[in-house]
């Protein structure tokens, strides 16, 4: 994968204006890669130059949808690439997240990029390699099954000296050929009858190479979202209410008269924002404007208590019942005892260490967005809907923001700098200030799980019933992002679900029912509780209650909670296999929990869990310190065991997998939106505290190679048995139960003396 | 406005700026600089840092008033791809980022922790750091590739 051959830095130092690198790709690659035009939904996906362009030199340019998020994911997709192509990894650029460029290939989200993503890009470049041998076979004057490809040139079988490279091939013209392709978004099938290689022959997939966007990120080298500049460009931020978006009754712009730079304050409906030459006067001016808001349209909840009452007694508006196995009530009936806890799961935030930031550039009836959305076209749509201009008259180019962990599915910040740039004709940067991002981030939503066994008189479960309540997520899917919803636009739908996984349902129980109820918003309108899609959306709560009430039957019955586990997960070899291994790896002996008593004030336990994450498998032991005097945790050690069928960057899956097991403790441990009836309360990184560095546990991982499998997600997966793992260490060590997240000093304690 | 003398990365520079502007806004939007990202604003996370006649400092929170007759490096001064730092080379080697928002804050706050104590052990490193969030979580890799650097430049 190739950065180099016109890299934007170059471009920067040699013309000084940073656009231009950006028009100057875009003209480069534009014209290698017209296709049919450029529909509504971006290139078409059945031409094959919609996907691939190959220069004269060699360089394959790759065209895609998909967008790198900072977890190395276009590193993975390029390896894709080049293996199928047989060219080296150097000579693929990935031309990313360009709506006049790209297929659109749907959200980078839900770990599911490399598992749909990633065929979609192998097949197209099957294509263009069978297109590629087809001419060289009339060049060469061979058939095409004896020809070999190595590096980019074709050469004939037992007769290397005929050869040709696909840059004398096709370089700088178009392949003209049309390819099969159908469905949308992430159920595209591209290509599907071309033939791909076997696995067997890989070379570049399934090799740990460097990330290619590492190097630049530690020099400061490198263009994210928050970087970009374009001339004439103002700063813009946008001002909002603390409780609920109530529309502005009086805005006094004399306190700001006097600092220089300002240019307009902008009022929309109820939107209301300031643009400023410099970013500091928008900043002192967004804070000095006096802004009165009408009475809040909607009540804050008082605090985390009235929203769970809530979740627990309201009726769901749908239920999705995923297993639902036996009959419950005979069972239950029979049982000779029977189990039931609740689980709480709190409001958390994205927490993006980086505000999102945009730039918008809107101009009559045509607008260009630069931005670090996860769903370009997501954005554009949303974006010409808000201007009423047609999505094709909106061009929006992807830039890296920081790690968004699927908070820039909801690319606020670009409606924020369009709606200004419209009103001032200038183009407009944005970004939000971390107390915008703490208040307004759609966070993930609260969960509210009970659970249910039943267990015979031999100690086998035979009745299980989880239901986990929870909302959906209410700004995501179409409904309107906070500038759209303060010009006017209302919510079309009650918001997506919040996902179904993680309810047990990787054991064979005899008689099982597990749900996913969704509860309908508390109000309707936006608010600082909004929700969306929070990494491993609503599964980090769910396996929370299931592996934690799982341990809760083991730890009664007198039996060791991985041998437990076993007995029920039989059915399943892979996921069998990484619980294994990780008691084996964590030097597991089998004893029931929780341990002795210590005598003293520290408490050492371990905890397991294990999940499927949409076919990944993945098992965790946490070891954990207690101590018993100030209720304070110490996670001291996460070993992990992850497969994920067919690994393309060994290292590269590592990284995430670190990544997700670190934000897991933090998630257990720290994380919690506050709130009153006056807002949320928690609005910088002291009151809403993330894990750092002393607190960092040791971490074992050992990835199972499935060569034969497809590759699954790796993004996500491994987050959702942290929580458990460790409350199931913390009852290990102190025999208190944990039923309620984060673990804070303050709650271990008081579980402690309960 | 007003003229202000700065010495960024070794070179005098002539801004014209706010005086009370904090500091990272005339590094980023006057000089063009990107190495010192905006986080919180609050001095709370670290990845606005800059080093400022050696000390590291919160460009986010002082104004570029302060900064007045200092030498500041920012992580563009250390090295670059070309030629990296050997703490950016350690990082690369280790591959020692997600997303990389943190990332100059951490190197930043590795070069002053390597300045003071060339031999620092992983708790050394962890209380130092512990002032600087890292979202991602690439926290084990950032101390393994200061312990390289530290390695590396105890070789040379």
């Amino acid at each position: 994968m190739n950065t180099k051959s016109i890299s934007r830095r170059d471009l920067l130092k040699s013309t000084g204006i940073l656009v231009v690198s950006f028009s100057f790709f875009g003209r480069v690659s534009r014209a290698l890669a017209q296709g049919d035009g450029l529909s509504v939904d971006g290139m078409d996906p059945t031409v094959l130059d919609s996907w691939i362009a190959i220069a004269k030199d060699g360089t394959v340019t790759v065209f895609t949808g998909k967008v790198e998020l900072g977890t190395g994911v276009v590193t993975a997709l390029a390896q894709i690439v080049a293996e199928e192509l047989d060219v080296r990894f150097d000579k693929v650029y990935m031309d990313s997240g360009d709506t006049d460029k790209a297929v659109d290939q749907g959200v980078t989200a839900a770990a599911r990029t490399i598992e749909r993503g990633g065929p979609q890009l192998r097949q197209a470049s099957a294509a263009a390699r069978q297109e590629l041998l087809k001419l060289a076979s009339a060049r060469l004057d061979s058939r095409v099954d004896l020809l070999t490809v190595t590096d980019g040139v074709v050469s004939v079988v037992g007769n290397p000296s005929r050869k040709i490279s696909y840059g004398d091939l096709l370089g700088g013209k178009r392949f003209n050929v049309k390819i099969t392709a159908s469905g949308i978004g992430w159920d595209m099938k591209v290509a599907p009858q071309i033939p791909a290689k076997d696995p067997k022959d890989y070379k570049i997939v399934g090799k740990s190479i460097p990330r290619v966007d590492l190097p630049e990120k530690f020099t400061g080298e490198f263009v994210y979202s928050q970087d970009v500049r374009v001339p004439g460009m103002l700063h813009g931020r946008a001002i909002r209410p603390a409780t609920s978006l109530s529309t502005p009754s009086n805005v006094d712009e004399s306190a700001i008269q006097n600092i220089p730079g300002v240019v307009k304050v902008v009022r929309e409906g109820g939107f209301v924002g300031v643009v400023a030459e410099t970013e500091w006067a928008a900043i002192q001016a967004a804070r000095a404007l006096k802004v009165t808001w009408s009475e809040p349209t909607l009540k804050m909840p008082s605090g985390p208590d009235e929203v769970f009452d809530y979740l627990k007694n309201t009726k769901s508006f749908k239920d999705n019942v995923v297993v639902n196995r036996g009959n419950l009530d005979p069972a239950f009936s029979q049982a000779h005892k029977v189990f039931e806890a609740t689980y709480y799961w709190p409001f958390q935030l994205h927490g993006m260490m980086g505000p999102p930031c945009a730039v918008a550039d809107v101009r009559g009836d045509r607008a260009t967005i630069w931005a670090g959305t996860q769903g370009p076209f997501r954005t554009r749509d949303a974006i010409a809907k808000m201007l009423n201009i047609p999505p094709k008259n909106v061009h929006l180019m992807y830039r890296e923001g920081s790690g968004s962990y699927g908070r820039l599915e909801c690319d606020d910040a670009a409606e924020d700098a369009a709606l200004m740039s419209r009103a001032v004709g200038k183009p407009v940067r944005v970004q939000w200030m971390r107390e915008d991002e703490h208040a307004w981030d759609p966070k993930g939503p609260a969960q509210y799980s009970t659970v249910r066994a039943g267990v015979d008189a031999q100690g086998n479960v035979i009745a299980w019933e989880f239901m986990d309540r929870s909302f959906p997520w209410t700004a995501s899917e179409g409904n309107p992002l906070l500038a759209s919803s303060q010009i006017g636009f209302k919510p079309t739908t009650p918001g997506f679900l919040n996902g179904a996984g993680g309810g047990g349902q990787i054991y064979t129980f005899e008689n099982q029912k597990v749900l996913a109820a969704d509860i309908p918003w508390m109000q309707k309108g936006d608010w600082p509780l909004r929700t969306s899609n929070l990494r491993a959306p609503g599964d980090l709560a769910r396996v929370f209650a299931s592996e934690s009430f799982v341990d809760e039957i083991a730890s009664s019955l007198g039996v060791d909670p991985v041998q437990f586990r076993l007995k029920y997960l039989a059915s399943d070899k892979r996921i069998s296999e990484v619980l294994t291994t990780t008691a084996k790896n964590a030097g597991w002996t089998a004893r029931p929990s929780p341990a002795p008593a210590s005598s003293g004030t520290m408490a050492a336990g371990r905890g397991v869990a294990a999940a499927n994450r949409a076919n990944t498998m993945i098992a965790a032991v946490a070891e954990v310190e207690v101590d018993k005097s100030t209720g304070e945790v110490s996670v001291k050690k996460i070993t992990l065991t992850h497969d994920c069928g067919l690994i393309v960057n060994p290292d590269g899956l590592k990284n995430q997998i670190e990544g997700n097991i670190i934000q897991g403790v933090s998630r257990a441990l720290m994380e919690e939106v506050q709130f009153d009836s006056t807002g949320q309360t928690n609005l910088d990184w002291d009151s809403y505290p993330v894990v750092r560095f002393n607190q960092i546990p040791d971490i074992e991982i050992e990835l199972i190679p499935q060569p034969e499998m497809p590759p699954l997600g790796g993004g996500e997966p491994s987050i959702v048995p942290i929580t458990a793992a460790i409350a199931n260490a913390i009852f290990d060590a102190t025999g208190a139960r944990l039923r309620r997240t984060p673990f804070t000093p303050q709650r271990v304690l008081a579980t402690l003396r309960a | 406005m007003a003229q202000i003398s700065l010495n960024v990365n070794g070179k005098a520079r002539v801004v014209d700026a706010d005086s009370s502007a904090p500091l990272l806004y005339v590094l980023r939007d006057n000089l063009g600089l990107h190495g010192p990202r905006f986080g919180c604003g609050l001095g709370q996370c670290g990845a606005c840092t800059v080093i400022m006649d050696g000390k590291s400092v919160r460009s986010c929170t002082i104004p570029t008033s302060a900064a007045q007759h200092k030498r500041i490096t920012t992580l563009e001064g250390l090295g670059s791809v070309a030629r990296p730092h050997p703490l950016q080379k350690a990082f690369i080697d280790e591959q020692a980022a997600q997303c990389g928002y943190c990332m100059n804050g951490m190197i930043i706050g590795a070069k002053v922790l390597l300045d003071k104590n060339a031999h620092p052990t992983i708790s050394d490193i962890k209380q130092s750091l512990n002032a600087y969030i890292c979202r991602c979580g690439s926290h084990l890799r950032i101390i393994r590739a200061i312990q390289r650097a530290a390695n590396s430049s105890a070789k040379a």
